[in-house]
């Protein structure tokens, strides 16, 4: 990075590290911080979104749309995370190749297991082994995504249906009273009122997620743990900045970040649950009322 | 969000069509120096890479890099997510029976046990890499094995005491004892399998040809024995 760097053995102490901290490894574990927050900002509102859906379905007055809510979330649950984010991935993969396989080489005469080999015609690969790397390195990160937000939204949409079943039922009532359909009172007093019982849940849920990242490298994405083990292990003159066993710093490192993390979104749920509460008939609602009187 | 960015990898994907299709993906595990690495500069490097690289160059094949956990390396080359592995992997009946090897790039060479004074190697702690041919020794020396997800984390548990020993390839062994006034080599050294090849899938015979024939013409011309003593000095380049 800087121009004294070309030779690193020769240098003193602070050069040597002003160096190694600038090397294209060290700046690949820069980014993948970035990568981490990604991942937390695209998979939150994601698994928010299959948890909504999973809560609505499970109270469906459609019983064939219920048994798929409560499947969902009990299976899901019940299975340990490893193992779906194994099997997502893979089985989604393997089943949108094998839709692309059926469609693009209809005249394929071989079968497409053969022993413990899958095999798809070279066009219906996904992506196609001559996609260049950042379409492999994205398609991979979708489904990282998306295996997340499949094993959070079961979580999630326990909490919301728990949260659902807390908001008061006299509400409901007093809506169908006033003439509102079941869907107009589900969406305009149930849906707006039910976030407030959700919260304490659904902030729980997060800092799960924050700190389930490590799990990203069993997809194939490099985050900060897989960064932090890779530099930190010690390093013999095979490499141009050779070094002991450095994982302690780099941890530390992490730890401070996750904590960082952890205690940023601490105080955004304070914030968001001081705002939720204006006008609840909760106990912290009936504070609110009381301190603005 | 989520449908977007699939969307697009999915129209990406398919706009590259016309393309040449010998593009060859290869996985390695990039923390296995020096057979295989991740250098300063964030590159995969190692006598691996070498000889994939000039086995691509002399197939013509398009080689581009992968690196994947040790763990997951074999099943993600059989479900297609990568076409050949070259990252220090000994050929073994067990993994013969799962994939393919072409012939050895690296001969049958030595594993060897490192540890801070003289043991019985067989009554000790042993760490060892997880799903190795070492993993397996140890456990059936009668050594109480630790296994470990990486080989540094392998030899970092020697260093604090977790284990009595390490077992692993003399050839990753050799750098490290030497730069480590405190680690010296145990006993006599044990033959373990059949030498280093690139693993393929069952059903990959075009690829497993052309490849065996420029691994071939490697080592007729001296090249393999060029690479061999650029990554390890003083080894035997005859096999």
């Amino acid at each position: 990075m800087f121009e004294f760097c070309t030779a690193p053995s020769a240098l003193d102490d602070l050069r040597w590290m002003a160096c190694y901290l600038t090397t294209g490894k060290q700046i690949a574990f820069y980014w993948s911080f970035g990568t981490v927050l990604l991942l937390l900002a695209v998979t939150a509102p994601a698994a928010l979104a299959f948890g909504f859906l999973g809560a609505l379905a499970s109270r469906s007055r459609v019983a064939p749309l219920r048994w798929l809510g409560t499947a969902y979330t009990s299976m899901v649950r019940g299975i340990p995370d490893i193992i779906f984010f194994l099997f997502v991935p893979i089985a989604l993969d393997q089943g949108l190749e094998w839709l692309r396989h059926k469609a693009k080489c209809p005249d394929w005469d071989q079968p497409v297991r053969q022993g413990s080999d899958f095999l798809v015609c070279a066009e219906a690969k996904l992506p196609l082994n001559t996609a260049p790397q950042w379409v492999h390195e994205s398609y991979g990160f979708a489904l990282a995504v998306l295996a997340f937000a499949v094993v959070f939204g079961a979580f999630a949409a326990n909490v919301l249906s728990g949260a659902m079943r807390a908001v008061p039922r006299a509400q409901i009532e007093t809506a169908e009273a006033y003439g509102m359909s079941h869907s107009q009172a589900v969406w305009r007093i149930l849906v707006p009122q039910m976030w407030i019982y959700a919260l304490p849940g659904l902030s729980n849920l997060w800092q799960i997620l924050v700190k389930a990242t490590p799990l990203l490298f069993l997809l194939g994405v490099q985050d900060i743990v897989y960064w932090a083990r890779e530099l930190g292990g010690s390093k013999t003159s095979t490499f141009a900045y050779p070094h002991p066993d450095w994982r302690l710093w780099y941890f530390l490192g992490l730890l401070v970040f996750y904590l960082a993390l952890t205690s940023l979104s601490e105080r955004v749920f304070a914030r968001l649950s001081h705002r939720l509460s204006l006008g609840q008939a909760t106990a912290a609602g009936e504070k609110h009322r009381k301190a603005a009187a | 969000m989520k449908k977007l960015l699939l969307g697009t990898v999915l129209l990406t994907a398919t706009a590259g069509m016309a393309a040449a299709q010998d593009v060859v993906r290869i996985g390695t595990e990039g923390a296995y120096p020096p057979y295989n690495f991740i250098n300063d500069a964030n590159e995969v490097d190692g006598y691996d890479i070498d000889v994939a690289n000039e086995v691509c160059a002399r197939a013509e094949l398009t080689c581009e890099w992968v690196t994947n956990d040790w763990d997951s390396i074999i099943p993600n080359l059989v479900s297609g997510n990568y076409d050949a592995i070259a990252a220090g992997m000994s050929i073994t009946d067990e993994r013969d029976e799962v994939i393919d090897f072409t012939q050895a790039y690296y001969p049958p060479d030595p594993s060897a046990y490192a540890g801070l004074d003289e043991i019985d190697v067989t009554s000790a702690v042993v760490a060892a890499q997880a799903a190795t041919i070492q993993a397996t020794h140890v456990a059936e020396s009668g050594a109480t094995l630790v296994e470990f997800a990486t080989p540094d984390e392998s030899v970092a548990a020697v260093r604090n005491g977790e284990a009595d020993a390490v077992l692993a390839d003399k050839g990753f062994l050799v750098p490290i004892v030497e730069e480590d006034p405190d680690l010296v080599f145990i006993g006599e050294d044990v033959m373990l399998g059949k030498g280093i090849g690139i693993g393929l899938r069952e059903s990959d015979t075009e690829l497993k040809e052309k490849m065996d024939a420029a691994l071939a013409s490697m080592k007729e011309d001296g090249k393999m024995a060029e690479l061999l003593e650029k990554w390890f000095p003083g080894m035997d380049p005859d096999f």
